[in-house]
């Protein structure tokens, strides 16, 4: 069975129906026995780093979710809080990857805040996740914080300065894209997730 | 690099694809999970479906359709009309739409937007402004769905895009009324005027004809993407064509 946790927000539907045209049904729960009996388990991004962790916190996952060994993978802002640490709301996260989330700087206006649209990922380390992703393929991203690039990073995108666009540490997974709207490439990326 | 976006804009009425010129006369095109499949599979890269009755009406939106394009799609889409609810907004964004769209209903209520944007995060909030030209200047209109209702408001657009930027609008759909369905290209002197106040994503509507519209609204107007409808619908432009021409002109675009 494959879980995603319902973080409480709206907005959940469309990775259900990603896995479902990947012909899998996935679960949507907060319940840490169902979450730990999982196969799979994919942290959705809702709201903000601060309520994410609030929520998590209120449901008793934190330790859950850090305690996970099969394959995880945060989507956005699932993504941001498997770091150390988050500028937005200045919240400790789940600490699986070492580094802190920032917010995307806007250079005094230069840079339209959030990301927005299809940017490229560069494949800076390959991995079973990027399995038959082509280099500088194009992902969709909405995001105004972004996870900087470190020795967990397998890509990254560029906007105003470069970030990570999908981390992996051991059986934890992350990508600030959104896989279940990134089109074919994003498909492609779920597929390898259920394969690990 | 980002991509400017391409973005074609489905009028809804009654479950199937409308669409008028000036905002009059609809007309029934098809089907909304043929347009949304065909759109996906020739590189659209975000549908925006539009009902057209619904905020005038004061009805609430159809939410069966919005799950049914959720799930043949993997592009985002953003759903607009008659949202003038927290409940409302979530129903939709529940059904699997990416980002609601408010128009009418920010200007009756414009707390509205940053209530949306404290919900559900200024990402997933799109105001949307019709705009027309008066004496030199540009207004926003209020009621474009039903020309009988349609009418003209106080607010100058400019001041109307700080302020719901201010109140946390996420991106900013600005339809230039003078231009829509009308083809002569879009109002890239309103746009880039719009341009140097909004610090969000810009989104040019109206006047799209030829494929060089777009060329000069990304190139002059530096918006972040541009949406067009009947252009789209009636294949007088392919979006495939369109983007191996933009690519051409240096302007960035997803393959």
């Amino acid at each position: 069975m494959i879980t995603i946790v319902d973080s409480g927000g709206a907005n959940l539907a469309s990775i259900q129906f990603a896995l479902n045209r990947l012909g899998v049904m996935a679960l949507l729960s907060a319940n840490a026995d169902a979450i730990k009996k999982s196969s799979h388990v994919i942290i959705p991004g809702v709201g903000s780093a601060e309520s994410a962790m609030r929520r998590l916190k209120a449901n008793s996952l934190i330790p859950v979710l850090q305690s996970l060994t099969q394959p995880v993978l945060g989507i956005c802002l699932g993504m941001q809080i498997l770091f150390d640490f988050s500028e937005e709301g200045n919240v400790d996260c789940l600490g699986l990857f070492a580094g802190r989330v920032r917010k995307i700087p806007s250079n005094n206006d230069q840079l339209i805040v959030p990301h927005m649209g299809w940017n490229t990922i560069k494949i800076t380390q390959s991995n079973l996740l990027l399995k038959e992703v082509p280099d500088d393929s194009y992902a969709y991203f909405v995001h105004s914080y972004a996870a900087p690039v470190g020795k967990c990073t397998l890509a990254s995108t560029c906007y105003g300065e470069d970030f990570s666009a999908a981390v992996a540490n051991a059986n934890f997974y992350g990508v600030q894209f959104h896989p279940e709207r990134s089109s074919a490439i994003g498909s492609v990326i779920l597929k390898n997730f259920l394969e690990l | 690099m980002l991509a400017k976006r391409i973005i074609p804009c489905l009028d809804v009425r009654n479950g199937m694809v409308v669409k008028g010129v000036q905002f009059r006369d609809h007309q029934v095109m098809g089907d909304i999970l043929e347009y949304a499949q065909y759109y996906r599979d020739t590189g659209a890269d975000e549908l925006v479906f539009y009902d057209i009755t619904a905020s005038t009406d004061g009805r609430i939106l159809d939410k069966q359709w919005i799950s049914k394009v959720a799930q043949v799609l993997d592009i985002p889409f953003c759903v607009a009309g008659g949202i003038r609810t927290i409940n409302e907004a979530r129903a939709v964004l529940n059904s699997g739409a990416d980002k609601i769209s408010i128009n009418s209903p920010a200007l009756e209520n414009p707390q509205l937007v940053s209530e949306l944007a404290n919900e559900f995060g200024s990402q997933c909030v799109v105001v949307g402004i019709d705009s027309h030209e008066n004496n030199n200047d540009y207004y926003v209109y209020q009621y474009t769905g039903d020309i009988k209702k349609t009418r003209a408001t106080q607010r100058r657009t400019i001041d109307w895009a700080i302020e719901v930027q201010n109140l946390g609008a996420g991106e900013i759909v600005l339809n230039c009324m003078n231009q829509d369905g009308v083809k002569n290209g879009y109002d890239v002197q309103q746009l880039a005027m719009l341009r140097e106040v909004v610090h969000v994503p810009l989104i040019a509507s109206g006047g799209a004809g030829q494929k060089r519209h777009f060329r000069e609204v990304f190139r002059e107007a530096k918006v972040d993407g541009a949406l067009a409808a009947s252009v789209f619908h009636s294949i007088s432009i392919a979006i495939p064509d369109l983007k191996n021409y933009l690519r051409l002109e240096n302007i960035e675009v997803r393959s």
